[in-house]
């Protein structure tokens, strides 16, 4: 059975993540990683990667001035519709 | 997460339930920054970008018909208050950062062994490992090298893993926000979480070498 390169798998590591190989596919994947130890240590930063990605700290919101502001727009567009 | 389902929040923006509008606005918003921030330089013209996409919600929220879910409604209407504004702004801009490229086509080649080698597309060294990775790239250091690699992306590659990954949007969500296919979709954020990788892993090279 045809193998993936180290090469080609670094491209595919979204869709794998992603349950987008098919069958055969994800199971060679699998295979290069119980087999080649680069890999393996790739795709774990890049698992990584993604998780951290998924925990930096939340943004500022909007600024009171503009939150007031959007508010009392809300408030008057229902005023002139009802 | 912790919304009514949609049709609950349209029957009460409609009948102009201020609490409900608060909600929204709180729940959203940071997200919606962030996200506009992938379309403009500067942090004043994204939250202009989402007050004028809160104001447009306001004014055609008894036109919504409810073909996509309320949340996408609304990101939609941010992507295209955000293109027009970085039209804007691109003409006072230097056309090199105007006409940006679509980035670098995932890892670099050079990392593997060459067609004619003994060992084809086989890793010349592996990476590096990386410090005991769950604290380490948690560490604040490691995420003001997230943000900038974020900061440097092109933009629809910043556009979609800012959605895809930081808020936790789904794949489908993400095509319909930025109406590309499926495989477009995948492709930039491929691109986008390989370049992020990359730059971590020059940052702990850097960490490992001034040891």
């Amino acid at each position: 059975m045809k193998r993936f390169s180290c090469e080609v798998l670094v491209d595919v590591v979204t869709a794998y993540l992603d349950h987008e190989l098919a069958e055969p596919d994800r199971d060679r994947f699998e295979d290069h990683l119980r087999a080649c130890e680069g890999c393996a240590r790739y795709v774990g930063q890049f698992r990584a990667t993604v998780g951290a990605l998924g925990e930096l700290p939340p943004q500022e919101t909007l600024s009171a001035p503009t939150r007031h502001r959007l508010l009392a727009a809300f408030r008057a567009s229902r005023r002139t519709r009802s | 997460m912790g919304l009514p389902p949609d049709d609950v929040v349209v029957a009460a923006l409609r009948t102009g339930d201020e609490a409900m509008f608060v909600t929204l606005l709180d729940t959203w918003s940071r997200g919606m920054l962030r996200l506009a921030r992938s379309y403009v330089s500067t942090n004043d013209s994204a939250e202009e970008v989402v007050q004028d996409t809160w104001l447009a919600v306001i004014g055609a929220i008894d036109g919504f018909e409810g073909r996509s879910s309320v949340k996408t409604w609304v990101y939609r209407i941010l992507i295209n208050t955000a293109k027009k504004r970085q039209l804007r702004e691109s003409r006072t801009v230097p056309w090199s950062s105007a006409f940006e490229r679509d980035g670098e086509q995932g890892l670099d080649g050079s990392r593997f062994h060459d067609a004619d080698s003994p060992s084809p597309g086989q890793w010349k060294q592996f990476p590096a490992a990386w410090p005991a990775p769950e604290g380490e790239i948690l560490a604040s250091e490691a995420r003001i090298q997230i943000a900038a690699a974020l900061a440097e992306l092109p933009v629809r590659q910043r556009a979609v893993i800012t959605l895809r990954d930081v808020e936790g949007c789904t794949s489908e969500e993400v095509c319909e926000i930025l109406d590309i296919s499926q495989s477009n979709q995948r492709v930039l954020l491929h691109r986008a979480r390989t370049a992020v990788r990359g730059r971590l892993e020059d940052y702990f090279d850097t960490v490992r070498r001034s040891a």
